[in-house]
């Protein structure tokens, strides 16, 4: 039996060691591809993951950023029908507001489509 | 032609009496909420029932499960945000669950309702509010704070953070119920051109042979939608769950 450490070196040696130093090669190389075949799945997977959208064609894309901007004048429009409501401001609150909620639908769309690294679209 | 919005109304089952003048009833669209609910427990608890250390199909199909919620949630969230994994994973196995059952044909589809997506994005943010006050006190409102804007910018930036923020659970809801009434309306159009149509085929002669190329182009068309509305239940509930993550890591890592 060779030493362990020699095994992978060393390849003059009596047929029954030259094996099992092929074996252990072997096994090293398959070990190799396991790893690299592995790691590159998880780094794909890892890929989709972070960008959810990304490949679910140009339709489910605008059906995405569409909601994004139109929630943003949305929530706008009704901080302002509140603020109105509550202070008596009519029609200024709804007015700046709306205008604030255009403001916040941008910049959902800027986060959304990536254009912008900020929080909300981590991954 | 049938009516394509008749799919959606809602029926009363079994009235319960009334609360103001609101009236309060057991309504279709409960009945499918319970059967969704109801389908969810009952295959988990069978499929995790013999729980073997080489799985079964049902259990293989239940780990998966398990796993791809778990791991979005790791990714998207951080390992801390396993605490939430119960809501995270009953929020995406429902929203999944009521897709898919809304597309068997004469089932109703819960999620094409607003006000069930609403309710389901108003408790993730309330969740998200809840929790990152209790994790992080008043620190959490460093999350309206952006970094790096020049600071005449910064009274603007926080008002439009704040909106930003509560415009969050109308894109959520939103998106889910326009997709799920968006895809089901374009079925029940294409279905009723193909019933047209086939009503001309029947009638003979040349507008008969153009009705039968008439009718089949909507049948191809149906079954094309068919086959998109599966893909499109499939990634709205995946989208609704990866969302909810993001924004519970939003909760748990304030100010960045």
């Amino acid at each position: 039996m060779a030493h362990p450490d020699e095994r992978t070196e060393r390849s003059d040696e009596k047929p029954a060691e030259r094996s099992q130093a092929d074996l252990s090669a072997r096994l090293k190389q398959l070990d190799d591809r396991l790893d690299r075949a592995t790691g590159s799945g998880r780094s794909d997977d890892a890929d989709k993951a972070s960008h959810p959208m990304s490949n679910q064609g140009a339709l489910g894309q605008a059906f995405r950023l569409s909601a994004e901007f139109v929630s943003g004048v949305i929530a706008g429009g009704a901080l302002g029908l509140i603020v109105d409501k509550v202070f008596g401001s009519a029609p200024w609150g709804l007015i700046i507001c709306l205008v604030l909620g255009f403001g916040a639908g941008l910049l959902n769309l800027a986060r959304a489509s990536g254009a912008f690294p900020g929080r909300g679209q981590k991954g | 032609m049938a009516n394509p919005i008749e799919q959606f109304e809602i029926k009363t089952l079994v009235p319960l009496g009334k609360i103001g003048g609101t009236e309060i009833a057991f309504t279709n669209s409960a009945l499918f909420m319970v059967g969704a609910v109801a389908l969810i427990t009952i295959g988990l608890t069978a499929a995790t029932a013999r729980r073997s250390l080489v799985p079964g199909r049902f259990q293989a199909g239940a780990e998966v499960l398990y796993e791809f919620v778990a791991k979005t949630l790791r990714e998207a969230a951080g390992h801390d945000a396993m605490q939430f994994f119960p809501l995270v994973f009953s929020l995406f196995t429902f929203v999944l669950t009521c897709n898919l059952l809304g597309l068997v044909p004469g089932f109703f589809t819960v999620t094409s309702h607003v006000i069930v997506t609403a309710s389901l994005a108003l408790l993730v943010i309330g969740t998200v509010i809840v929790a990152g006050f209790v994790k992080h006190g008043f620190h959490f409102l460093g999350l309206f704070v952006p970094s790096g804007v020049p600071f005449w910018l910064l009274p603007f930036m926080i008002v439009i953070e704040v909106v930003s923020f509560l415009s969050r659970p109308i894109s959520l809801s939103l998106r889910l119920f326009a997709n799920m009434l968006a895809g089901h309306i374009a079925l029940k159009v294409f279905a009723g051109f193909i019933v047209s149509l086939g009503a001309l085929a029947a009638s003979g002669g040349v507008t008969g042979i153009l009705g039968v190329a008439g009718a089949t182009l909507p049948l191809a068309m149906a079954v094309g939608l068919t086959a998109l509305e599966f893909l499109v239940a499939a990634l709205q509930a995946y989208v609704f769950t990866i969302l909810t993550c993001i924004y519970l890591h939003d909760a748990l890592h304030p100010g960045h």
